[in-house]
């Protein structure tokens, strides 16, 4: 009889206020994905174009909480998985975007719409399909319980790979000298 | 008895007028601390030194070090609670690294490494706190100050200037310079001044010198800074 | 302008342009100028020879100190639980609107702003208010209207209604200290006669310069004090002769004597009282101490809220000095040299902490120092000091005039004497109470007429919470030690509003100085107010409590230990207060979401539902 097929983990991954490159340190990880997808396979994340995250093992975050659709991602990951990982500086502490938050949010608006030469003079958009900016930029700890922290700008793939090995065994992850970095 | 006290069951000898810190220190025995700097007098106000000598919490920098202590540094509980300071350092302040010019010579940053803090733990304040950018050579980045008082003590002690001070009192407490203007270029700051050195953080910065220093070959890429104890033994003055 | 430099000039030069003398160079200045503008900063610190930076920084560090225009009227409304449960803040609310502004706020003709300020010490006959830094008592509508239409009138202060400024005494029951009938020198002349009976000439003049344990006189003295066993009644409790002898042993050229008049705990408002009725006992108590430890200089370290007291002091202190109660050869001895001097804080709780209080009455921030050394060998000016609050000068008199043995016979065999209660909150009569230590809770309650009482604050904010199951408890060092506060709460008071009425005051009193107790109280108010919003969960909780772990550990000083206390005596006695509070166990955002599109509606002009936030999911 053959052994039972171990079930694979599944994971959702998605880039909030973040630049995305998290997820390409994370394809820096090169042929180890082809191992890593003997345990894991993907549900929604930018690899598979997945549009709603389904029940999952893993939600890796990357990127804070600038508008209301971060928050309602952010909130359908925590709902739909078992753990839920901060991957970045950004979904860190707030990271780049973080860096307007000494702004009042009119004064953005403002400049930016209305005043600013370089941008057309059309007026500050209010399509209901557009999510709303929040006040400030918040990193996702603030807004959901958070069960892991991976740092870094982004975290190498040596990292992230150490991370995720470490987690998938079973293990709390720790990041030796060199990989626990937060530029 | 012998002048000597134990850290974590290694012993540590001293001479006497030697705080704990500076003991250790001398002896490649690492604890962790920021508003300590081998060349100024302890003044105790990070708390990250704080140790347990025999059960009860001191602060280990002007603790002065007596025969027969034993001390307890690297405990669970004891590292938990530098981490939770560490962390409420980093929320008090404007901290992102990625666009630091002190990055990977950071004190604060290299103690969150060899620590393992994973995050900041606590809600970001975000305080807002303008950049000084008027000195035509310097430039003062009070974001990430963690208010330790080197400068202050640097430019008193040893440039007598008194460039620095404290205003504000508890959360609001901040740098100013010696200006009524309150801008640094109204000062007799010089970028050759000891207060332009000793900053553990990124705050005080030379203009046009940023990044300077690849990634990887950084003070801290190498080795971390619980391995560097050498950096901060006392400077032992000559006559004193 | 020529005016207000001739001002400055004026007070600079009645101070000596002495740098230690900065805080009241600055207090002296305001009064005059209004505020302490930069250019004004720029006079001072030049002219007594200081970094500008520095005599900004303490300008920076005193809640009454203004680096900025305040307004010509500053109304303080004092914000300590009992003045919230008398109404404060409804009344200053009301005051706001009448005045058309926002609390903190400035109003654009420069002519007045409303806020809040820690405890004024008026608990007794609040609502109270600071307008100008001068007291006034018992708020009410009324009042408010009033006064409002006197700022709008911009009717100087002095013109308005006395009965305003009046402050009652309140003493409800006294005992041995606020009964006595010494008059003024009675002390000091037992004092002088207890050496008399022993000492020869050569030792009169020693004790000055000598400093043995075997000189007589002073020494003499010292037995009674060290024979009363009478202990600090700042609430540590430290034996006040073995304070004194370590100072008298330590070597010097130069003592000094500081009462502490800085009460600043929540609560607490004996030592107005004390220095209303019985300035003369604590002159003299200091006076004996300065005897005692040979000393030639004695400051009171008075708390800003009590500005008004200044006048009267200093008029006290005048007629002392023509009695020869103070000043050269005191009461005729040769070498028996002592004055006093009154100096004024200016709204800084920490100050209260002994070594802040020398820091600030040196003219610097009010920072508590590295301990050791401790100021009985190392004080003020870096000399040996003694610093005593203003009950246990008192008592000191009445041990000098009656001996310690006496002094020993009343109270408990560990705490001897009596103490003053300033009893406020749910009582039918608040104010001074004296008792015997040993008096339990409970009688305390019922002479107060406290029906229905649930709670006790102790001690103030950094006390003890003493629930009902425990009103059987005496006040005493050894068992519910206490600097005087006694604020009762009945049960229809919710104790989660006590216990976040005192975090906010701790994250407003924090000096700074040390990273836990700096950041530590911003983050217990901000998880209290989070609760008290309703957004709190377990979590939140458990993170109270390791906030509260670090913060007794590695915190600098008393401040720091203390300032978790009320958080974690409430959460351990009225659990329920906060359990009704807590959402769920599951996490609640740390912000109000719906609250952070606010301003993004208002700029877009949406309100459908996709630019709104369910806050809890």
């Amino acid at each position: 009889m053959d052994a039972p097929v171990k079930k694979k983990l599944r994971v959702a991954t998605t880039s909030l206020a973040g630049c995305f490159g998290c997820h390409m340190s994370f394809l820096d990880i090169d042929e180890r994905i082809l191992p890593l997808l003997e345990l894991i396979e993907f549900d929604r994340s930018p690899l598979t174009d997945i549009k709603h995250c389904g029940p999952c093992d893993i939600g890796i975050i990357e990127g804070g909480i600038c508008n209301a659709e971060n928050v309602h991602v952010l909130r359908e990951f925590r709902h739909q998985c078992k753990i839920l990982i901060a991957i970045g500086a950004c979904a860190v502490n707030g990271g780049l975007p973080a860096q307007r938050n000494h702004l009042d949010l009119r004064d953005i608006l403002e400049e930016v719409y209305h005043t600013d030469p370089g941008v057309a003079r059309g007026g500050i958009p209010n399509d209901p399909e557009l999510p709303l900016p929040l006040d400030k930029v918040h990193p996702i700890h603030e807004v959901v319980k958070v069960d892991y922290f991976l740092p870094g700008c982004p975290p190498s793939a040596d990292a992230i790979w150490k991370f995720l090995t470490d987690l998938i065994a079973g293990r709390t992850p720790v990041m030796g000298h060199g990989l626990l970095q937060y530029d | 008895m012998s002048n000597t006290f134990t850290v974590d069951g290694q012993e540590v000898p001293f001479e006497p007028g030697q705080t704990v810190l500076q003991a250790a220190l001398t002896a490649d025995v690492f604890i962790p601390h920021l508003c300590y700097h081998p060349e100024f007098r302890p003044h105790g106000s990070c708390k990250l030194c704080t140790v347990e000598v025999n059960g009860r919490p001191a602060t280990s920098c002007t603790l002065p070090a007596a025969a027969g202590m034993e001390i307890e540094s690297n405990t669970a509980e004891i590292m938990a609670k530098r981490r939770m300071l560490l962390q409420m350092l980093l929320v008090e302040g404007n901290h992102f690294c990625p666009s630091c010019e002190k990055s990977g010579s950071c004190k604060l940053q290299a103690l969150c490494y060899a620590l393992g803090v994973m995050s900041p733990h606590f809600d970001q304040f975000y305080p807002d706190r303008p950049v000084d950018a008027s000195h035509p050579e310097m430039l003062l980045d009070f974001n990430r100050c963690i208010l330790c008082e080197l400068c202050i003590r640097a430019s008193a002690e040893v440039d007598q200037k008194n460039v620095f001070a404290l205003s504000g009192r508890g959360i609001t407490k901040h740098l100013i310079v010696n200006a009524e203007s309150g801008r640094l270029a109204d000062t007799n700051f010089a970028p050759s001044d000891k207060a332009a050195q000793v900053c553990p953080v990124g705050v005080i910065l030379r203009k046009r010198r940023g990044f300077a220093v690849p990634i990887g070959s950084r003070p801290y890429d190498a080795q971390p800074i619980s391995d560097q104890a050498e950096r901060f033994k006392p400077v032992v003055k000559e006559g004193s | 302008m020529t005016e207000a430099l001739e001002g400055l000039a004026d007070i600079l030069a009645r101070h000596g342009c002495d740098g230690t003398r900065l805080m009241q160079i600055l207090r002296e200045t305001q009064e005059v100028l209004g505020w302490l503008s930069p250019s004004t900063l720029t006079e001072i610190a030049r002219s007594i020879g200081w970094p500008r930076a520095k005599v900004e920084g303490v300008a920076g560090f005193y809640s009454f100190f203004h680096t900025e225009p305040m307004g010509r009227y500053r109304v303080l409304w004092s914000d300590n639980i009992t003045d919230r449960m008398l109404g404060s803040r409804e009344l200053m609310q009301a005051m706001c609107q009448s005045l058309w502004l926002e609390p903190g706020r400035v109003s654009e003709d420069g002519l007045v702003s409303v806020d809040t300020t820690s405890c004024t010490g008026m608990c007794d006959q609040g609502p109270a208010v600071l307008v100008n830094y001068r007291a006034i008592t018992r708020m009410t509508p009324e009042r408010v209207d009033r006064m409002a239409e006197l700022i709008r009138a911009e009717t100087p202060l002095a013109e308005w209604p006395t009965e305003w400024f009046h402050v009652e005494d309140n003493v409800r029951r006294a005992d041995i200290l606020l009964d006595n009938t010494l008059r003024p020198g009675e002390a000091l002349k037992a004092a002088l006669a207890r050496e008399a009976e022993t000492e020869t000439a050569a030792n009169a003049r020693s004790w000055r310069e000598g400093v043995h344990t075997d000189t007589l006189g002073p020494s003499a003295v010292l037995e009674e004090i060290k024979k009363s066993n009478l202990r600090g009644r700042g609430g540590a409790g430290f034996t006040t002769g073995l304070k004194w002898e370590a100072c008298r042993h330590a070597p010097a050229d130069q003592r000094f004597v500081v009462c502490n008049a800085d009460e600043g705990e929540p609560g607490t408002f004996k030592d107005r009282v004390l220095l209303t009725r019985q300035a003369d006992l604590v002159f003299e108590g200091m006076t004996v101490a300065g005897y005692v430890i040979g000393a030639k200089r004695g400051y009171v370290y008075l708390r800003g809220e009590y500005r008004y007291l200044l006048e009267p002091l200093n008029e006290i202190l005048s007629r002392r000095r023509d009695m020869n109660l103070l000043g050269e050869s005191i009461l005729g001895r040769a070498g028996f040299d002592f004055d006093i001097e009154v100096h004024l804080g200016a709204g800084a709780y920490v100050c209260g902490e002994e070594s802040a209080l020398i820091e600030s009455l040196e003219g610097k921030r009010g920072v508590p120092r590295n301990r050791p050394p401790y100021p009985v060998t190392h004080g003020f000016l870096g000399k040996p000091t003694i610093v005593n609050n203003v009950e246990t000068f008192a008592a000191a008199a009445l041990v000098a005039a009656r001996g310690g043995e006496w002094y020993r016979a009343i109270g408990t065999s560990k705490s001897t004497g009596t103490k003053l209660l300033s009893v406020s909150g749910d009582v039918a009569r608040p104010g001074i109470y004296e008792y015997p230590f040993g008096v339990t809770v409970q009688q305390v309650l019922d002479d107060a007429g406290a029906a229905n009482a649930q709670a006790v604050q102790v001690s103030g904010p950094s006390g003890l919470c003493v629930a009902d199951n425990e009103f059987g408890h005496r006040i005493a060092f050894e068992e519910i030690p206490t600097a005087g506060a006694f604020m009762v709460f009945n049960k229809d008071r919710d104790m989660f509003d006590v216990a976040q009425n005192f975090a906010q005051f701790f994250a407003h009193e924090s000096c700074g100085f040390c990273t836990p107790c700096r950041v530590g109280t911003t983050l217990l108010k901000n998880l209290m107010d989070k609760i008290g919003r309703g957004h709190g969960t377990q979590v939140d909780v458990t993170e109270i409590r390791q906030i509260a772990d670090l913060m007794q550990a590695a915190a600098h000083c008393g401040l720091g230990h203390t300032a978790s206390r009320p958080l974690l005596d409430t959460l351990k006695k009225f659990r329920p207060a906060y359990e009704r509070r807590l959402q769920s166990l599951r996490f609640q955002p740390a912000f109000d979401l719906d609250g952070a599109l606010a301003q993004a509606r208002q700029m877009t002009g949406r309100d459908d539902s996709g630019a709104h936030l369910e806050n809890a999911e």
